[in-house]
């Protein structure tokens, strides 16, 4: 009964596409909006804290390699740490928007696991190909919280880190366990896939 | 110089409506935008939707489909969502 890879990040793009509309609807409307119902301000943090939770049972279950369980663990802390400070600065427990620097180091700490745990180049295959992809653009990403700092108002930043969830969850679907990228898929992942 | 400012009082109110309309446009539009990527995406991968011609495949792989998924997760946007945000609109363009 237990699904199969792609099948486990299928599902994790629609909590990012969710999450991802989500931001964007705050960045069109504008916070003040967005919070006029006390559950929406909640919204963000919990589905990033739930993500995180929810990668704990793929850690465990999906252990094709040290590297892979390492990563899913890393992926899974800083989600939730992230998730974790947001709901704290919404409640009010934290105070300093500086706090909101926490998902830059989320989101570099998750692109570069995306990064080191993937040992083969760009066209090994699909899967390689969106490794790399997703890596870089999470690290591309950790500005955004940082401009969200600097210029809360600005639609850029707001805009910016609202798609980058969208863009996630787009490379997520995307995820097949072979198949290959622009025609190019290795013996290797070929082989590999065989019974 | 004084009759620049005195065009610009005047201009800034339907401006202002102008954006807030547009605000409620796109919140009403990223649902079914999303939805109809579900779709756009089903129709031109349509062996993605294995439950129309479903080959002995488990449960995981007949229901959880990515276009499914997307027409999925529009629907619960726009019927969820995106409601309570536009009355929210209405509401602070009415304090306004």
């Amino acid at each position: 009964m237990q699904p199969r890879a792609e099948i486990v990040h299928w599902l994790f793009a629609s909590g990012f596409l969710l999450l991802g509309l989500c931001l964007l609807a705050e960045a069109i409307v504008g916070t003040a909006v967005w919070r006029r119902r006390r559950w929406r301000a909640y919204l963000w943090p919990s589905l990033a804290f739930a993500i995180g939770l929810f990668l704990v049972p793929v850690m465990v279950f999906f252990t094709s390699s040290t590297l892979h369980m390492l990563a899913h663990g890393a992926w899974a802390q800083v989600a939730m740490l992230a998730g974790a400070t947001q709901l704290a600065l919404v409640r009010g427990k934290l105070r300093s928007r500086w706090w909101t620097l926490v998902v830059s180091l989320a989101l570099l700490v998750s692109g570069a696991a995306f990064l080191i745990h993937e040992q083969n180049p760009w066209l090994f295959s699909r899967a390689a190909f969106l490794h790399h992809a997703l890596g870089w653009t999470a690290i591309g990403a950790a500005v955004f919280p940082l401009g969200q700092i600097l210029r809360p108002r600005s639609p850029v930043w707001t805009g910016g880190f609202a798609l980058t969830f969208v863009a996630i969850a787009v490379l997520l679907f995307a995820d097949r366990d072979l198949a290959p990228i622009f025609g190019h898929l290795s013996e290797v992942a070929r082989a590999s896939a065989q019974p | 110089m004084a009759s620049t400012e005195y065009t610009g009082e005047l201009e800034r109110p339907p401006q202002h409506a102008a954006r807030r309309y547009g605000r409620a446009l796109a919140i009403e539009a990223l649902g079914p935008l999303t939805a109809l990527g579900g779709l756009v995406w089903s129709v031109a991968q349509p062996y993605r939707l294995t439950l129309l011609h479903p080959r002995g495949e488990g449960l995981w792989s007949l229901a959880v489909q990515p276009p499914l998924l997307v027409v999925l997760v529009g629907l619960v946007f726009a019927l969820a969502i995106a409601p309570g945000i536009l009355e929210d609109l209405e509401a602070s363009r009415s304090e306004d």
